[in-house]
């Protein structure tokens, strides 16, 4: 009985410390104070790459005791963010509600523009990282180099299966640009999830992938799937031995935004605080060790900047969007 | 041998009066959460998640939280049956299956045994899954890989066909409520197409009635629980206070010491519906995207077939609450597997699951059971001892749910409409969706007036979502041919079984009708 | 309940038409010109269903049951379509105007005052109108409910359920236990 009753205390002052850590966290400096909890709005399902990265920044704020009032994770994965975008453009109190973003910041705005929801209208709180996209394809291929793909894809023409997440997503246009620039007939499917995507290759079900690190290293430390090419413009420290797509001799990269964004009409004191609070985030240690172990790239931006790389990121999703036929 | 030495040690590990402490703490937080509607197991492990952190830094080691969160996903997954049978509301999409006998039982006056028959069939269903965790973890894993869209499909139809006879006595009826399901189920965006479907009220992004954005109530499509709430929870909350007149009670409850020690005795009689539940839990637990909803929903059919009173089911019978009961915990062991050894999660619980070890360093995946021993061997461990906490604290409280229900009814019906509106909203946290639950209720109140039997719109949004995109990506593969579901060899069976379970009835009853003549 | 049973199978089957109609909604942005047009997605493509397949030919089914059922109205096969009986009575109408006026009203206060603030009125009502229990009672019930919700939602589980124009007055409890 004293067992149960020590490990109790044990708890009870762990969950003080918890609240306590909220109350003394950083106040002063800045005019701005959040008085309520902070809604944070997440653009895609449990579960899924950006919902992991905005778990673990709530944990680091948490944790580090970074704002007074605790930051509330809530899901919106509707209509490839379409719910959580008319969300955050309909919000009754901006100063208290913020969103991750991914790239469908670009391309639901572009594919459905009766949401009424203007991106640069958002405010800039940060951009967190740039998450990256590599080839993968299953070892039994016996396929090592990106030459022997094209040549291996040409030849099974739409026997060749690539799984990506969902329609006219990152994956599809990289897909898409595959088949447009090597001449290829890869037959894309679409699937919930990255993570669902990389157990398909993983069990042989489709032929390759384009997942991002975080979501197929499992499988890459167990051997089972091989990386051909990365979407980026250098190599990655991670897989030293990948070439680019660039070193190919195609000028193409991809990125994944990780970006956090403030409701539009947030005042510009809020802005300032969330800036700060983001930018605390990312020099924790916890957030450095996850960029370098997921591979992640990207400097932190804010501010005009990170509004000058929406509208750059904005016009050339229009333009794959359009040459891919999802758009007119 | 070697195996069970681990366990030994893992199993010891986890009796080290912290992780205990977190066991039970956790398993009590779970039978709460669990048993409100509306919110289960994965709001439970995503709630308290960043807590594990603060645990995590004052042990220094990922396996007591770990512990803590397992704790609660088997708390929550006992906590689901309780909503089930006292207040008839399925908590979870897991609880489905278990309002159908269970909830009948307790308007008989038999609360206190469907509750017992839940609680031991979780305990047995949790034990045999750890059973064949620790046995077979890396093979199976091996299994699950080679389930493809074409097998998953199948799956989904077997789900289906074990259900043929559970609808009303009105053909038309029961066939409408299937199609209406199916169809609510496809509300939302496409994920094959990327195009929005069904966005009631609305023309091409315009909206037709002014005020009501398209977008925030159908984007999402229609939960689950909008669904099963509102036809639990509103629609027959009214229909009982209609039919019944003034002098309703919710059950016949007496509670005492010694019942319910006839309950646990008299346990082994559903010892058919506990093993079926125990085992087609676990297989289909495993398989990453179905989970343990099928699972539980087909132990309970398997049992109704194979049962030799088949009539009973529906009425009341033990053998109907145990199946599902030990499925489902079965099956959230089960889908642990996946999880753990390829780092794919089976359900939401896990996915978030998956986020904690991801964030506490840890990368699960082939090489886990390998690379992680200490990490691993504790946490199943804590498998074993979560469950006994969880039957022990779980008997514990069965007075106090049987007590709640000797409220005056005019007292609980109130709470029941307050705790199904804030239920949908702490499970989705979009009110549009409250007010579609609500919308939904009354007019199951009219349906239910009139002899629409619901039950099988209910299990039409569980399984249409995982069926028909997994129909579409196997037709991708195949250029549209059905020959993909027929040709593979794990899909070609289970496929062949669906389909004469399917035509079966039929077949009988075109002997009937010829027999007739 | 006779006449119920027509009304209910003739408005579900004009529901059963208006999802067939929104099933084929077209896709103006769509590559293949076929899909720019109404019901150009509900057939059967070579890479299997259309994204309308689905909805479509399902509420096709849900016309045909109705049709069925309005059928066997007619040759009077179904229980609700042999009774006499009046759908609701005037203890039903009373109970469903009182019950479902209640609900509805605290689904509109909600937006408004907030879960809590609402959660106390519809108590209050149920208690005090249907269930014409002592105020003290009530009063006690009404206020226990949003105060065990709070602590539970609010401050336990870290849900946090909408208090309309009555947030302010949370901010100093925020400031307490959060």
């Amino acid at each position: 009985m004293s067992l149960t009753k020590r490990t109790f205390a044990g708890l009870a002052a762990a969950a003080v410390m918890a609240f306590g850590m909220g109350q003394t966290a950083t106040a002063g400096s800045h005019a701005f104070e959040p008085s309520k909890p902070i809604d944070f709005v997440i653009m895609a399902g449990k579960g899924g790459g950006a919902d992991k990265m905005a778990r673990l920044m709530q944990s680091i704020i948490e944790q580090e005791g970074l704002s007074s009032r605790p930051v509330v994770p809530t899901n919106k994965p509707g209509g490839s963010g379409a719910e959580a975008l008319v969300h955050l453009n309909s919000a009754t109190d901006p100063d208290h509600t913020i969103m991750v973003t991914l790239n469908s910041f670009f391309t639901t705005p572009l594919r459905q523009p009766g949401l009424g929801v203007d991106i640069m209208t958002f405010a800039p709180i940060g951009r967190m990282a740039e998450d990256t996209f590599l080839l993968w394809v299953h070892k039994d291929e016996g396929i090592t180099s990106f030459d022997q793909f094209v040549e291996e894809a040409k030849s099974r023409g739409s026997g060749w299966v690539m799984g990506g997440t969902g329609k006219n997503s990152e994956d599809n246009i990289i897909t898409d640009h595959l088949n447009a620039t090597f001449g290829l007939d890869i037959k894309y499917i679409p699937y919930k999830g990255g993570g669902e995507v990389a157990k398909q290759l993983a069990g042989q079900q489709i032929t390759s992938s384009v997942n991002n690190p975080s979501e197929a290293l499992g499988f890459y430390e167990s051997g089972d799937v091989i990386p051909l090419v990365a979407f980026t413009d250098e190599r990655l420290a991670l897989f030293p031995d990948v070439p680019t797509l660039k070193e190919t001799g195609n000028d193409f990269s991809y990125f994944m935004q990780r970006a956090v964004v403030g409701a539009p009409g947030m005042s510009d004191e809020a802005l300032g605080y969330y800036n700060n609070l983001f930018q605390q985030v990312f020099e924790t240690d916890a957030w450095q060790e996850y960029r370098t172990k997921k591979a992640l790239l990207g400097a932190k931006i804010e501010g005009d900047e990170l509004r000058a790389y929406w509208e750059t990121q904005r016009n050339r999703h229009e333009g794959i969007l359009k040459a891919s036929g999802a758009i007119n | 041998m070697d195996v069970l030495f681990s366990l030994g040690q893992g199993i010891l590990v986890a009796l080290e009066p912290l992780n205990l402490g977190l066991a039970i703490l956790g398993v009590v937080v779970g039978l709460f959460v669990g048993a409100m509607p509306g919110l289960g197991s994965v709001n439970g492990v995503a709630i308290l998640l960043p807590f594990t952190f603060v645990i995590q830094q004052m042990t220094g080691s990922a396996t007591s939280p770990m512990i803590f969160l397992a704790a609660i996903y088997y708390g929550a997954m006992y906590g689901g049956a309780i909503s089930s049978i006292t207040l008839g509301i399925p908590g979870a999409s897991t609880a489905v299956a278990t309002t159908f006998d269970g909830r009948p039982m307790a308007l008989q006056g038999r609360a206190d045994r469907a509750l017992v028959t839940a609680a031991v069939a979780s305990f047995v269903g949790g034990t045999i899954a750890n059973i064949l965790f620790t046995a077979f973890a890396p093979p199976l894993a091996f299994v699950a890989l080679k389930f493809g869209d074409p097998e998953i499909f199948a799956l989904m139809l077997l789900a289906f066909a074990t259900f043929v006879g559970l609808g009303g006595d009105d053909i038309p009826k029961t066939i409408f409520s299937i199609c209406f399901g199916l169809v609510l189920a496809t509300v939302g965006f496409d994920i094959i197409s990327g195009e929005p479907r069904l966005l009631f009220f609305e023309v091409q992004g315009e909206n037709l009635i002014p005020g009501l954005n398209a977008v925030n109530w159908f984007s999402r499509g229609i939960q689950f629980l909008v669904l099963a709430i509102g036809v639990y929870g509103i629609g027959e909350m009214i229909w009982t206070i209609n039919s019944s007149r003034d002098g309703v009670k919710m059950s016949e409850v007496n509670v005492s010491f010694s019942r319910i020690m006839a309950s646990i005795r008299n346990f082994p009689e559903a010892w058919k519906g506990t093993t079926i539940g125990s085992l087609l839990g676990f297989f289909v637990g495993i398989l990453p995207a179905a989970g343990a909803t099928p699972g539980s929903l087909m132990s309970y059919g398997v049992a109704k077939m194979t049962s030799r009173n088949p009539q009973e089911y529906g009425k009341g019978a033990v053998d109907g609450v145990a199946a599902p009961e030990a499925a489902n915990n079965s099956a959230s062991t089960g889908a642990m597997l996946p999880m753990m050894t390829l780092g794919i999660p089976g359900s939401p619980t896990t996915a978030v699951l998956l986020a904690g070890m991801v964030i506490w360093g840890l990368q699960p995946g082939p090489a886990l059971f390998a690379e992680q021993p200490d990490f691993v061997w504790p946490l199943i461990g804590s498998f074993y001892i979560s469950n006994v906490v969880a039957l022990l604290v779980n008997l514990a409280f069965i007075p106090l749910f049987l007590w709640m229900l000797r409220m005056p009814f005019t007292i609980l019906a109130p709470l029941i409409f307050v705790l199904s509106l804030v239920g949908v909203y702490a499970a989705y946290q979009n009110i549009y969706d409250v007010w579609l639950m609500v919308i939904i209720g009354f007019a199951a109140f009219f349906l239910r007036m009139l002899d629409y039997p619901l039950a099988p719109a209910v299990l039409a949004i569980v399984l249409g979502p995982i069926a028909e995109p997994k129909l579409r990506q196997s037709l991708l593969f195949s250029d549209g041919s059905f020959d993909i579901f027929f040709t593979r060899p794990i899909a070609a069976p289970i496929t062949i079984i669906a389909l004469i379970l399917l035509f079966l009835p039929l077949l009988k009853l075109i002997r009937d009708k010829l027999r007739g003549s | 309940m006779r006449r119920a049973e027509i009304v209910t199978a003739a408005f579900l089957a004009l529901l059963s038409l208006y999802f067939m109609w929104e099933a084929g909604e077209p896709s103006v942005n769509a590559w293949d010109p076929a899909l720019q047009k109404r019901f150009g997605n509900i057939g059967w493509t070579d890479e299997g269903p259309g994204s309308g397949f689905w909805p479509f030919w399902l509420s096709m089914i849900m016309f045909l049951c109705c049709v069925w059922i309005a059928a066997n109205w007619f040759r009077r096969l179904s229980p609700p379509s042999q009774s006499d009986a009046p759908f609701l009575d005037s203890y039903g109408k009373k109970m469903l105007a009182l019950v479902g006026g209640g609900v509805f009203g605290f689904l509109i206060l909600i937006g408004l005052i907030g879960f809590y603030g609402a959660m106390f009125v519809f108590m209050m009502y149920y208690l005090l109108v249907i269930g014409r229990h002592r105020l003290s009672v009530s009063l006690a019930i009404s206020v226990a409910l949003p105060v065990v919700c709070f602590f539970f939602f609010d401050v336990a589980m870290r849900i946090f359920l909408p208090k309309g124009y009555l947030e302010p007055l949370f901010i100093p409890l925020y400031d307490i236990f959060l």
